[in-house]
C-alpha cells in the first residue's frame, strides 16, 4: 500500500512539474498547488498506512493511526492555502496590470 | 446581468443554519471526540462565505458587521493569552489545566483553559478564512 | 527540568504587538511607537539570555509542559542568543528607517504588522527545537515577506516578487518532502531526538541523502550556489524592506545549515561538508564576479549578500572551533553590515533616483556623513582591522587552513580582494567625482535617514573595537555548536 502511495506521489509531483514549467500564470499556481498536496499525500504515507482508530484516550482498539503525520499535514495543509491565497491575489494584481498572463512577457528588461 | 438564483437563496437560508449549529457542535465536541476550533472555525466560515456568495458582498457586510481582519488578530490574541497564563503561574507556555465545577444548569461539568484557547483558534480562522475569500473576491 | 519561559518571549512579544496593531490600524504613531518597544524589548531579552546561558548553559523549554520527544521543545543556546541580538538591532534601525521612508500608504497597508510578524518567525527560527516547527516559522517570515516584497505594488515589484514566491514554494515543498522521509526513517521530529537516533543507528547512505536534500532547501533559502533568485527579488522592494531582507532572509537559511549539519548530520563530514565547501567556493566565485561585473548598485550590494552566505559556510566546513567561531563572528557582523550598506545604498538611490552607478557622482560634498558611513561599512566588509569584519575573516581562514582546505580558504581570501575592487568602485563613482547635482535638485533629503544608518554603523565599529567582549560568548557558541550532547542533554534534562 505504501509503495503504491509513493508512485502515486510521484504522478503527482510529474504532474505538478509539468504545470509549473508552463507558461500560463494560473497553471503555474496550480501546479504549486498540485505539488504541495502531493508533498502532503508524502508526509501521511511516511507514518505507515495503518487501520486503526483515531488516537484518542477511550477508544477501545486494537491499533491506533501515528498521530503526528495527521497534525503535519493539517499545519502543512493550512499554510499550502494561505500561501496559495497570496499567490492568486497577487497574479491577479500582475494580470491586471501586466494585461497579460503569460510568464514569457513578465520576464523583465534589465533597466526598467 | 441578472442571474437566477431563487434556488441557491432559499437552500441558503435553511443551510447556513444547519451549517453554523453544526460547526458549534464541532467546536464543543473537539475537547474528547474529533473535532474543535479548527475544523469548527473552517466550518463556520463556511457558512459565512455561502452567505457572500448568495446574498453578495454589500448585503452581508450590512448584516453582519465584523471586521474580518480584526476578528482574526482578535483570536490569535486570545488564544496566545491562555499560553500566557501558564506563564503567570511558573508553568511553562502553553500549559493548559482543567477543572469540575457545578453548573446550574449543566451539572457537574469540566471546564478546561483548552476551550478559550480553542475559540481563539476558532476566531482566527473564521477570520483569515472570510478575509482571503473577500480580498480575492474585491475587483480592484 | 530546567524550565525557562524567557526563550518564547522573543517569538511572543512581536506576535503580540502585531496582532495588536491589526487591531488599531489607522493609528500610525501607536503603531511606530508599539513596534519600536516591542523589538527594542526582544533585544533586551535576547541580552538576558545570553548572559543566562553564559551562566547556566542551553537554556530549553518544553511548550504546554509535554515531555522532550512528544512535545514541541524550544532551545536556546548561545548561537540563538547572538543570532537574537543581532536580528533585534538591525531590525530597530530598518524600522527608524522605515518611519520617514516607507510612506504614509504603506504605514496603513499593515506595513509594521507585516514587519513585525516577519521578525517573529526569524527569532522562532532560531529558538524552535523541532524540524517541523522550523518549518512553520519559516513559513511565517516567507509569508510575511511575500507580502512586504510586493508592497506597493509596482509592475517590477510584482513580477519579481512572483518569480520569489514560486522559487520558495518549491524549497518549501522539498522541506516538507526531507520532513517525510526524514520521520519514515527515523519516526522523530524534535532536533535532538534525531541526533540521538541518528547517532544510534549510523549515518548510512540513505540518511546521507536526506542531508543533501536537506542541504539543497537551505542553500536555496540562504543563496548557497542556489542564488538566481536573489539578485532580481532584492533590488525591488523598498529600501527599509530590502535592508531587512538581505540582512535576515539569507541569514535564517545559513543558520539553518549551522543547525542542521552541526547536531544531525555531522558523521559524514567528508561528503556532506566537502559538498557544502565546494558550494560555498563556487559561490563566493561567482557572487564575487557578480559585484564587480555590475555597474547597478543594489546589484552590486545583492552579489555581496551572495559572497558572504559562501564566506560563511567556509567556517561551517572546517568544524573545527576557531573556523566556527570565526563563522559565527562574521555571522552577526554581516548581518549588521548588510543592513547598513542596503540602507545607505537605498538612500543613494532616494537622493539620486537613480541607481546606476555611472549617472551618480560626488554625493561626498554634500553629504559628507553619509559618505564616510559607506567607506567605514565597506572596509568592514572587506575585513581591515580593527572593524568588524576582520576578526571573522581572520578566524574564519585560520579554521579552515588548520582542517586542511586550504583551495577554500585561498578562494575567500581571493573574493575579499573582489569585494574590496567592488566597494571602492561603489564608493569612488558615488562619493567622489564632481558634484552633478545641487542640493535643489535632488530628489529627496536624508532628513530622517542618517539616524537609523548611524545607529548600526556604531553597532558595526562597537562589534570590531569590542572584540574582547564579544569573543567569549561566540567562543562557547562555537564550541556547544560542536558538541551535540550539550544540547541533546539541555533538552532530555
Amino acid at each position: 500500500m505504501e509503495t503504491l502511495m509513493v508512485i502515486l506521489v510521484g504522478i503527482l509531483i510529474s504532474i505538478g512539474t509539468y504545470l509549473i514549467l508552463s507558461k500560463q500564470l494560473l497553471r503555474i499556481v496550480l501546479g504549486a498547488s498540485i505539488v504541495g498536496h502531493s508533498v502532503n499525500l508524502l508526509i501521511i504515507t511516511s507514518g505507515g498506512l495503518k487501520r486503526g482508530s483515531a488516537p484518542l484516550l477511550g477508544e477501545k482498539a486494537a491499533g491506533f493511526a501515528d498521530a503526528i503525520p495527521q497534525a503535519l499535514i493539517l499545519t502543512a495543509i493550512v499554510i499550502n492555502f494561505a500561501v496559495t491565497a497570496v499567490v492568486l491575489v497577487l497574479s491577479y494584481r500582475a494580470y491586471k496590470s501586466f494585461g497579460t498572463d503569460d510568464m514569457e512577457q513578465l520576464r523583465g528588461n534589465e533597466n526598467e | 446581468m441578472k442571474t437566477n438564483d431563487v434556488i441557491l437563496k432559499s437552500v441558503t437560508r435553511v443551510a447556513a443554519v444547519i451549517i453554523l449549529t453544526f460547526s458549534i457542535y464541532l467546536f464543543m465536541n473537539g475537547h474528547h471526540h474529533p473535532g474543535g476550533g479548527f475544523i469548527g472555525g473552517l466550518s463556520m466560515s463556511s457558512a459565512i462565505v455561502l452567505l457572500y456568495l448568495s446574498f453578495g458582498v454589500d448585503k452581508v457586510r450590512e448584516n453582519i458587521r465584523v471586521d474580518f481582519k480584526k476578528l482574526a488578530a482578535i483570536g490569535v490574541l486570545i488564544a496566545i493569552g491562555t499560553g500566557m497564563a501558564g506563564v503567570i503561574f511558573g508553568k511553562p507556555f502553553l500549559t493548559q489545566t482543567f477543572g469540575y465545577y457545578d453548573l446550574p444548569i449543566f451539572g457537574n461539568t469540566e471546564l478546561a483553559s483548552a476551550l478559550i484557547f480553542d475559540t481563539g483558534v476558532a476566531l482566527a480562522v473564521i477570520g483569515t478564512a472570510v478575509n482571503i475569500i473577500l480580498s480575492i473576491s474585491e475587483d480592484r | 527540568m530546567r524550565m525557562n519561559n524567557l526563550l518564547i518571549a522573543p517569538v511572543i512579544i512581536p506576535l503580540l504587538t502585531g496582532m495588536v496593531l491589526i487591531i488599531f490600524q489607522k493609528n500610525i504613531m501607536l503603531q511606530r511607537i508599539l513596534s519600536l518597544v516591542a523589538l527594542l524589548s526582544t533585544g533586551v531579552i535576547a541580552v538576558l539570555l545570553m548572559n543566562r546561558i553564559k551562566e547556566g548553559g542551553i537554556q530549553s523549554i518544553q511548550l504546554g509542559g509535554w515531555e522532550a520527544p512528544y512535545g514541541i521543545s524550544f532551545v536556546g543556546d548561545m548561537f540563538s542568543a547572538l543570532l537574537l541580538l543581532a536580528t533585534s538591532i538591525v531590525a530597530v534601525g530598518c524600522l527608524i528607517y522605515a518611519f520617514s521612508s516607507i510612506g504614509r500608504k504603506q504605514e496603513k497597508l499593515y506595513f509594521y504588522p507585516l514587519f513585525l510578524f516577519l521578525i517573529t518567525g526569524v527569532n522562532g527560527s532560531f529558538l524552535t527545537g523541532d524540524l517541523f516547527n522550523l518549518y512553520v516559522f519559516f513559513e511565517l517570515f516567507l509569508v510575511a515577506s511575500y507580502v512586504l516584497i510586493a508592497l506597493g505594488g509596482t509592475q517590477r515589484q510584482l513580477r519579481e516578487s512572483l518569480k520569489y514566491i514560486f522559487t520558495n514554494i518549491i524549497a518549501s515543498a522539498f522541506f516538507l518532502i526531507g520532513i517525510a522521509y526524514l520521520y519514515s526513517m527515523t519516526g522523530t521530529l524534535n532536533l535532538a531526538h534525531l541526533s540521538l537516533r541518528i547517532a544510534e543507528i549510523g549515518q548510512d547512505g540513505l540518511i546521507t541523502t536526506v542531508a543533501l536534500l536537506f542541504l539543497i532547501v537551505f542553500a536555496m533559502k540562504a543563496g548557497l550556489l542556489l542564488f538566481f533568485w536573489l539578485p532580481g527579488s532584492y533590488s525591488v522592494p523598498p529600501t527599509a524592506i530590502a535592508a531587512i531582507f538581505a540582512a535576515l532572509l539569507t541569514k535564517v537559511g545559513v543558520y539553518a545549515i549551522f543547525r542542521m549539519f552541526t547536531l544531525i548530520f555531522y558523521h559524514e563530514p567528508q561528503i556532506t561538508h566537502l559538498f557544502i565547501g565546494i558550494l560555498a567556493a563556487i559561490t563566493m566565485i561567482l557572487g564575487g564576479l557578480g559585484a564587480i561585473g555590475y555597474w547597478d548598485l543594489r546589484k552590486i550590494l545583492t552579489y555581496n549578500v551572495v559572497i558572504s552566505v559562501g564566506f560563511i559556510m567556509a567556517g561551517l566546513v572546517s568544524l573545527t572551533t576557531t573556523g566556527i567561531a570565526g563563522s559565527i563572528y562574521y555571522l552577526i557582523h554581516d548581518m549588521l553590515i548588510k543592513g547598513l550598506v542596503f540602507l545607505i545604498g537605498g538612500t543613494i538611490v532616494h537622493l539620486t533616483g537613480t541607481s546606476d552607478l555611472k549617472k551618480i557622482s560626488g554625493l561626498i560634498r554634500l553629504h559628507p556623513l553619509l559618505g564616510w558611513m559607506f567607506f567605514i561599512a565597506a572596509l568592514s566588509m572587506v575585513g581591515i582591522p580593527p572593524l568588524s569584519g576582520f576578526l571573522g575573516k581572520v578566524f574564519t581562514t585560520q579554521g579552515v587552513f588548520e582542517a586542511g582546505y586550504y583551495w577554500l580558504g585561498g578562494i575567500g581570501l581571493l573574493t575579499s580582494l573582489l569585494i574590496l575592487y567592488a566597494m571602492i568602485k561603489l564608493f569612488m563613482n558615488a562619493f567622489w567625482g564632481e558634484t552633478i547635482l545641487s542640493a535643489e535638485e535632488e530628489k529627496g533629503t536624508t532628513k530622517g535617514l542618517l539616524f537609523p544608518i548611524a545607529l548600526l554603523t556604531v553597532a558595526s565599529v562597537a562589534m570590531g573595537i569590542g572584540a574582547e567582549a564579544i569573543t567569549g560568548y561566540v567562543t562557547q557558541a562555537a564550541e556547544e555548536l560542536l558538541n551535540p550532547n550539550l544540547y541533546i542533554k539541555a533538552v532530555f534534562e
